[in-house]
Parts: structure tokens; C-alpha cells; sequence
């Protein structure tokens, strides 16, 4: 065990100084956790506000300008400040180095510059909500985001510089995956969450630049009145919609993918059993990176593009959902003779498989190009970004939080509360959004203040479901936070699991593992091991401390 | 909900419609097949193989490569044939018929006008005969709008720079909701209005009668006006300060400008507020109001003069 008993990164030094210099991915991957807990705090006020504002017709709570306003900061904040960064720089951070057996990431420096580059953005972006909130919505579409008068500048700086931080964390991992891996751990032998940030980092990397010029032209032409994007100067606000859906489309996927990532470790850990088609899972995170940059006219088909270019993306938009639906056959397949236990983790995982397949369905609805003309901006198109963007990667999220929880503070929270908490977000998330799939099929525009009576029951129904969503919300920050302070101790293990950040400390020490550890055995091989309170057991019966297993 | 519509939309009021909700529908049950298939086998799978018991190896099953196949190609298939059928019918929502009627659709924050070649034009409600198919080509005056026809399946952004165009033929009487999909700011939500299908006797009738002068008197006419052309959204007639100044007492009042002069409104400033908005505002005020130009004839203006002198 460790040099000395009971030391670890959480309480080796104390003091803010080391806190806010550090360099251990940990210790940054917990900052990054402060940070996207805030902005989903922040973000989902800004939500429980829209619901509220529209319980009924007519103005209630606000004017229509800060309607508009709150919708920008809703979507801005949960997806440049909230999502984008959660699994991969909050949770990944943690775990990438833990998980392949490293001591940190290959850049530790600029791990800890991305950081702070995230701060900044956070910053700019809280600037511009208190000095006359952008009212543009996050897609920033011209003309009219280059002739509002309210603070679109210092929004779409936030999101330029929140670009930056976005892509440190992929360089980042993507050198760490290739050069840090422990020695043994193969491409073939690493857990599927680091292909699936491998093939998040490469979309980082890829498509944020493109957004970051897209940005620039858009504050040169609001700030310079150089025409690019404005009919008026000679430009084409279509061009806008092209550039901003060549980053924003697979963005999505840096959205969703590392969630897949989590969602096959927990399907593996609580099924117990080998991950059912590796390879194909493995393959298809990097397909759906691949694919995803091709798509991204899907957005624009009532834009007026042509109808070769619609049904060209059309097609192509069929084939990015393929990878995905295999996926869910194959973590089918895992649970197939598993010995499977509830944990939250597990619940939050099969949370996930029932809300991503109705994102997934709905996307292939959208996909068709008669029936998105129907659903293009209405109700629909919300109700079935928030299933794979909620129901999906915040799920995800969540799952892989709970499953981590003990790795990263050592502590357990109550698995009771945890229970009551995924069910109510569960049950509140479904009222509050499939609600909206008939609202907008019913022809219900988005980016609404004010609406028509017929609207209205679905309406109040929505809003209702978004209480009882914010509630299990509230129970999972009051037991999460108790556990920080009263929490019972958490063994090295509890899950059971194979993979390697499981057969160091918890929380780990700062470098990890006291020796490099060595793989003789897959991450999924629980035909041949099992884990009985923290030491592995093999097939023939022998028992084995952890340490041992080197050898 | 709409009594003819069904769960999922509304009631079906052109050609296209009952097209694009077969479509849907056969999605739709597919979609249930295999949602049924992956959530009901997960849920199945968690309760029959539920740990019982003390801990125990689980076989290894690394993969299967057939079946992997299977169901990578099954769906690859199915989506192709979603693929082609809803392309075909796009394609037809895009091939406009021959014979089409057309009405020109001119959008701005916030409200629809629509302009017939009879030179009839409306503000917010979209008048067509039933069985005819009718050509909208339109334009924007300042932001992206889209207009949307919930009943009508159908959808098209309208822009700054360029024309587009829909099609669709209205298959029954009655009213119909149009909304603006396209966020375009403050207004956004109330830039809605109404498609009237109309038979054809009576869209002849209402035609001729809208596109020739009116016969009820100036200042009843201005009245009429004030309401159909949505001046009420920006100018109230009771006082009230809004997006614009009120018209109550507007005729004969002394209103000081942006630029620091003053102005004693009368015919001409009237006239010249309503084609050339922008160039004398009254202090106090943006200048948002758009151009009336080529949307107000010289006798609905005189009509709206002849009213505002009414506004005490």
C-alpha cells in the first residue's frame, strides 16, 4: 500500500495555493466538477423559470425580452458550459489516466491551463448575463444576432475562448491514449469510456475550430460592420447556419459519445459479464466521430439549401444512426446471463437505455426529410434534442458521477436517496418531455413567450413534469453533499469491477498506483474474476490480494 | 387538442398531409417494434438474470459475429426505405404545379403580409380558394422568419436576400393557424395569423371586393385598418406609451424628435410616418417601425388619416 497510510490527493496539502496550481488531473477533473455543477445549477434555474413562465398563455412571470434572454442563457450555459465539458473534462479527467494505468495526462500544465481558460469563458459568458443577456438563442443565427442590441458579443466570445479549453482537454487525452498506457494495455485491452473519449478528443480537436472562426466573423461584422453573414453589407446568413452546424452538429456527438463511453463500463460492471461485440462498439464510437462531420445540413432543411444538398444529408444522417442503435444491441446483449444488481448507477445506465432509444427513434423521424419539415423548430425538435441530450449524456453523466463517487472522495453516499433520486428524474424528465413531442407535432413553435389555448394543457402538463425533475435533483445535491462530510468510508472497490482505476485506494493516491500496474487480464473478463471486498478472485479459486495480482 | 386531429397532429388540410402522416405513422410503429425489443429486453433481461444469491462467474460471451451482422444491416435497410420514402415526398412538396396561384408573402417583425396580383393585400391572414394549388413566394424585410402552416405539412424559411417558395393546395374550408417559426426576437410569438380557405365563389367575391376601393367611409375604414394591419401592436389609441407613441390625440399634437426639432404632426407627417418610418422619430423611441410602402394604398392611407383625426 501506500508510503504512507491514508495520504491521498485529497489530503496531502490542503491549502488553496495547492488547490489552485495544481497539477494532478484529479484534483483539476474535481475543480472541473465544481465548475459544470454550477453552470447545471445555473442552467437549470434559467429552465424551471422558462416552465414556469409558459404554465399558462400570456405574459406571467417576465416580459418577453427576458424570456428570450433566459432561453439563450438556458441553452448557452448547459451546452458550452454545462455538457461540453462534463464527462470529458470533468469525470474523464479523473478517470482517463486511472483507467489506463497512468500516472497523469501527457500534459499535465496544459490540463490546468484548460481550466482556467474554462474560467474565463464562465466568465465572459456571466458578463454578458448581467450586462443585457444575449437574446439570440445559443444558435446565434443572422441577421438577427448581428442586429439585436443586446450583449451577443461578450456571448459568443464566452463560447470562442470556452473553444479553447475544449480543445487542450482533447489534445490532451488524445496524446495521453496513444504514449501513457500501461505497459500491457493494448488499444484492444482498454476500456471502451477511452475510446469513446479517444473519438470525443478527435471531434474536439477537429470541428471547435471551426466554431471559433465562425464566432470571430460574426463579432468582426456586429463589431467592424464587415459583411459576411448580413444581407444588407452583401453577405448570407445561410453561410452562418453552414458554418455554425459544422461544429454544432458534431458537437452533439463530443455531447454524447463519452456518455456511451460510461454507459458500457456500467452495463459490464453491474451485469458482471464480458462486454458482448467489443471491437464493434469500439469501431462504432469512431464511425459515428466520422460520420458525424457529413450531417450537419440536417439542420437547414427548410433553410432553402437545395434539395440535392437535403438529400445528401438526408442519407447521410440515416447512417450516423446506425453505430448508435448497434451500440444498444450490444449493451443488450451484455446483460444477457449476467448476474445483474440495482445500484444507482445501474438504474441511472437503464434510464439511459430506455430515454436514448425514444432520442434515437425520434431522430430517425427527423431525419426523413417530409417529416422534418413538419417538425423543424417546433416542440418536436426540443422534445427529442433534450432525449438524447438529457435522457442521454446528462444521464450518463450521472450514472458514471455515482459510479465514480467513491473513487473520487472515498466516501459512499446513501444508496436509498440515490434510488428515489433517479426515479423522480426519471419519472419527471419523461412528463416534462415527452410531453413536448406532441406539442410539436400538434405545431407548437419553439422560442415561444406567448402561445394558443390549445396549447395550453400540454403546456402545464410540461411544467409540472420539470418540478418533479427538480426535485430529484434537490435530493441528489442534499445526499451528495452529505456524503462529502458524513459519508461511510468507501472500500477500493464496491462495484466490483475489473478495470483498473478499481485496484487503487480510494480516493487514489497523487500518483495513482504505487507501482505501474501490470495487466493480466481484459477489463471485462468476469467469466475468469470476480471481486470480493477488494481482493480478486480467480476461476480456479485461488484468492489473491490485489497487490499480488502483478504477478 | 384540435377534435380532428389526431395524438400526434393536427387535422390534415391539404394534399400533402395525409403523406407525410403515413410516413410518420409507419416510423412511428417501427420505432414502438424496436423500442419494445431493446427497453422491454433490457428490462426483461435485468429481472431474469437479477443477481441471485451468492456471487458467481458469468460464461464468456465475447461476441457473435452474425448476429452482429444482423442487426447492423436489418436497420441499415429500414432506415433506407424511411430514407427514399420521405425524400419522394419531399420531392413532391418541392415541384410547384403549373397552374399554381400566386401570392407574394412579405414577412417582417413582426407580422405577414400577403399580396395578390389584383393588388388585394392582407396583413396576418393568408386568404386562398379550396382545391387550388397556390404558390407563395416570399421574402423578408430584415431577420429570417419561416412560415409554417401546422395543418398544411408545411414549412419554408423566409429570407433577407432571396426569394423562396412553397406549395400546397388546401383541401377544406375553414381557418387555419400560420406561425412564424424562425426566432426573430421580441415579437416572435405573436407574429401569428390565420390561412382562410375559402370556395371558390366566395374567394372570387372576397377578391374583387378587397383588391378594388372600399365604400365604407374614410375615417370607418381607418378603423378597420388600424386592426388588420396590426398598427394596434405598436400604438395604442388609450394613452398608453408602447413600443410606438399613441394615437390618442396624435392629430395636432406638437412631438419633439430624435434629432432635436420639433413637429406639429399633421397629413404630411402622418403620410410620411408611414412610408418613411425611420427618418422622423419621435424622441424617445427606436426606430423599428418598418416601411408601409407598397403595402397601404393612397386611399387606405387617407382612411387611416381620416381616423387618427378621430382619436381623441
Amino acid at each position: 500500500m501506500s508510503v504512507a497510510q491514508g495520504v491521498n490527493y485529497l489530503n496531502e496539502d490542503k491549502s488553496l495555493k495547492s488547490w489552485l496550481f495544481t497539477l494532478d488531473h484529479k484534483r483539476i477533473g474535481v475543480m472541473y466538477l465544481f465548475g459544470v455543477m454550477t453552470m447545471f445549477l445555473l442552467g437549470g434555474i434559467f429552465a424551471i423559470l422558462i416552465r414556469l413562465e409558459l404554465l399558462a398563455p400570456g405574459p406571467d412571470l417576465m416580459t418577453a425580452d427576458t424570456y428570450n434572454q433566459m432561453f439563450t442563457l438556458h441553452g448557452a450555459i448547459m451546452i458550452f458550459l454545462f455538457i461540453i465539458p462534463a464527462i470529458p473534462a470533468a469525470l474523464g479527467n479523473f478517470v482517463l489516466p486511472l483507467m489506463i494505468g497512468a500516472k497523469d495526462v501527457a500534459f499535465p500544465r496544459l490540463n490546468l491551463a484548460s481550466w482556467y481558460v474554462y474560467l474565463l469563458g464562465a466568465g465572459f459568458a456571466l458578463f454578458s448575463m448581467l450586462a443585457g443577456a444575449a437574446d439570440t438563442g445559443w444558435t446565434f443565427y443572422t441577421p438577427y444576432s448581428t442586429t439585436t442590441s443586446t450583449s451577443v458579443i461578450s456571448m459568443t466570445m464566452a463560447a470562442f475562448i470556452l473553444g479553447f479549453s475544449s480543445i487542450f482537454t482533447g489534445v490532451n487525452f488524445i496524446a495521453t491514449i496513444h504514449k501513457l498506457r500501461a505497459p500491457g494495455m493494448t488499444w484492444f485491452k482498454m476500456p471502451l469510456m477511452i475510446w469513446a473519449l479517444y473519438a470525443t478528443a478527435v471531434i474536439q480537436i477537429l470541428a471547435t475550430p471551426v466554431l471559433g472562426i465562425t464566432l470571430v466573423l460574426l463579432v468582426l461584422e456586429k463589431a467592424f460592420g464587415i459583411g459576411i453573414f448580413d444581407p444588407a453589407m452583401g453577405g448570407d446568413p445561410v453561410l452562418f447556419q453552414h458554418f455554425f452546424w459544422f461544429y454544432s452538429h458534431p458537437a452533439v456527438y463530443i455531447m454524447v459519445l463519452p456518455g456511451m463511453g460510461i454507459i458500457s463500463e456500467l452495463i459490464a460492471t453491474f451485469s458482471k459479464k464480458k462486454i458482448f461485440g467489443y471491437k464493434l462498439i469500439a469501431y462504432s464510437s469512431v464511425a459515428i466521430a466520422l460520420i458525424s462531420f457529413l450531417v450537419w445540413g440536417h439542420h437547414m432543411f427548410t433553410s432553402g439549401q437545395s434539395e440535392l444538398a437535403a438529400m445528401v444529408f438526408s442519407f447521410l444522417t440515416f447512417f450516423v444512426g446506425i453505430p448508435s442503435g448497434v451500440k444498444m444491441f450490444n449493451w443488450l446483449a451484455t446483460m444477457y446471463k449476467g448476474r445483474i444488481s440495482f445500484e444507482a448507477p445501474m438504474l441511472w445506465a437503464l434510464s439511459f437505455m430506455f430515454l436514448f432509444a425514444i432520442g434515437g427513434f425520434t431522430g430517425i423521424m427527423l431525419g426523413a426529410i417530409s417529416l422534418d419539415i413538419h417538425f423543424h423548430d417546433t416542440y418536436f425538435v426540443v422534445a427529442h434534442f433534450h432525449y438524447v441530450m438529457m435522457g442521454g449524456t446528462v444521464v450518463a453523466f450521472f450514472g458514471g458521477l455515482h459510479y465514480w463517487w467513491p473513487k473520487i472522495w472515498g466516501r459512499m453516499y446513501n444508496e436509498t436517496l440515490a434510488k428515489i433520486s433517479v426515479i423522480l428524474v426519471f419519472i419527471g424528465f419523461n412528463m416534462t418531455f415527452f410531453t413536448q413531442f406532441i406539442l410539436g407535432s400538434q405545431g407548437m413553435p419553439r422560442r415561444y413567450f406567448n402561445y394558443l389555448d390549445q396549447y395550453q394543457p400540454l403546456h402545464a402538463f410540461s411544467s409540472y413534469g420539470s418540478w418533479v425533475l427538480g426535485l430529484g435533483f434537490i435530493i441528489m445535491a442534499f445526499y451528495l453533499i452529505h456524503s462529502l462530510f458524513r459519508g461511510k468510508k468507501a472500500p477500493d472497490n464496491p462495484w466490483g469491477a475489473l478495470t483498473l482505476e478499481w485496484q487503487t485506494s480510494s480516493p487514489p493516491s497523487h500518483h495513482n498506483f504505487d507501482e505501474i500496474p501490470d495487466l493480466d487480464h481484459d477489463p471485462y473478463d468476469y467469466d475468469k474474476l470476480m471481486v470480493v471486498d477488494d481482493k480478486l478472485i480467480r476461476k480456479n479459486g485461488q484468492s489473491e490480494k490485489k497487490e499480488t495480482t502483478v504477478n | 387538442m384540435d377534435p380532428n386531429g389526431t395524438l400526434f397532429f393536427p387535422e390534415q388540410g391539404s394534399t400533402i398531409a395525409s403523406e407525410v402522416d403515413l410516413l410518420f405513422h409507419f416510423v412511428l410503429y417501427l420505432s414502438i417494434f424496436f423500442f419494445i425489443l431493446v427497453t422491454g429486453g433490457s428490462f426483461y433481461f435485468a429481472w431474469r438474470f437479477r443477481k441471485k444469491g451468492e456471487d458467481q462467474f458469468t460464461p464468456n460471451i465475447s461476441h457473435n459475429t452474425s448476429l452482429e451482422i444482423f442487426w447492423t444491416v436489418i436497420p441499415t435497410i429500414l432506415v433506407f426505405i424511411i430514407f427514399i420514402w420521405g425524400f419522394k415526398t419531399y420531392l413532391k412538396m418541392n415541384v410547384t404545379p403549373a397552374n399554381s396561384m400566386e401570392v407574394n408573402v412579405t414577412a417582417q417583425k413582426w407580422f405577414w403580409t400577403f399580396g395578390y396580383k389584383e393588388g388585394a393585400t392582407t396583413t396576418n391572414e393568408l386568404v386562398v380558394p379550396v382545391n387550388k394549388s397556390v404558390k407563395l413566394l416570399m421574402s423578408s424585410q430584415d431577420v429570417i422568419h419561416s412560415f409554417f402552416v401546422p395543418a398544411f405539412r408545411v414549412k419554408m424559411d423566409v429570407l433577407p436576400n432571396r426569394y423562396t417558395s412553397l406549395w400546397f393546395e388546401a383541401t377544406k374550408t375553414g381557418e387555419f393557424d400560420l406561425f412564424c417559426t424562425e426566432y426573430c426576437g421580441k415579437g416572435h410569438s405573436e407574429m401569428i395569423g390565420k390561412v382562410k380557405v375559402l370556395s371558390d365563389a366566395e374567394f372570387a367575391s372576397w377578391l374583387a371586393s378587397s383588391s378594388g376601393p372600399s365604400d365604407l367611409p374614410p375615417a370607418e375604414y381607418g378603423k378597420e385598418l388600424y386592426k388588420s394591419k396590426a398598427c394596434f401592436t405598436c400604438h395604442s389609441i388609450d394613452g398608453t406609451p408602447s413600443v410606438g407613441p399613441t394615437f390618442k390625440g396624435v392629430f395636432g399634437r406638437t412631438e419633439e424628435l430624435t434629432d432635436g426639432s420639433s413637429i406639429t404632426v399633421d397629413e404630411n407627417y402622418i403620410r410620411h410616418s408611414i412610408l418613411e418610418p425611420q427618418s422622423q422619430v419621435v424622441k424617445g423611441f427606436q426606430p423599428v417601425m418598418p416601411t408601409y410602402q407598397g403595402v397601404l394604398n393612397s386611399q387606405q392611407i387617407d382612411a387611416l388619416i381620416a381616423f387618427l383625426k378621430t382619436v381623441k
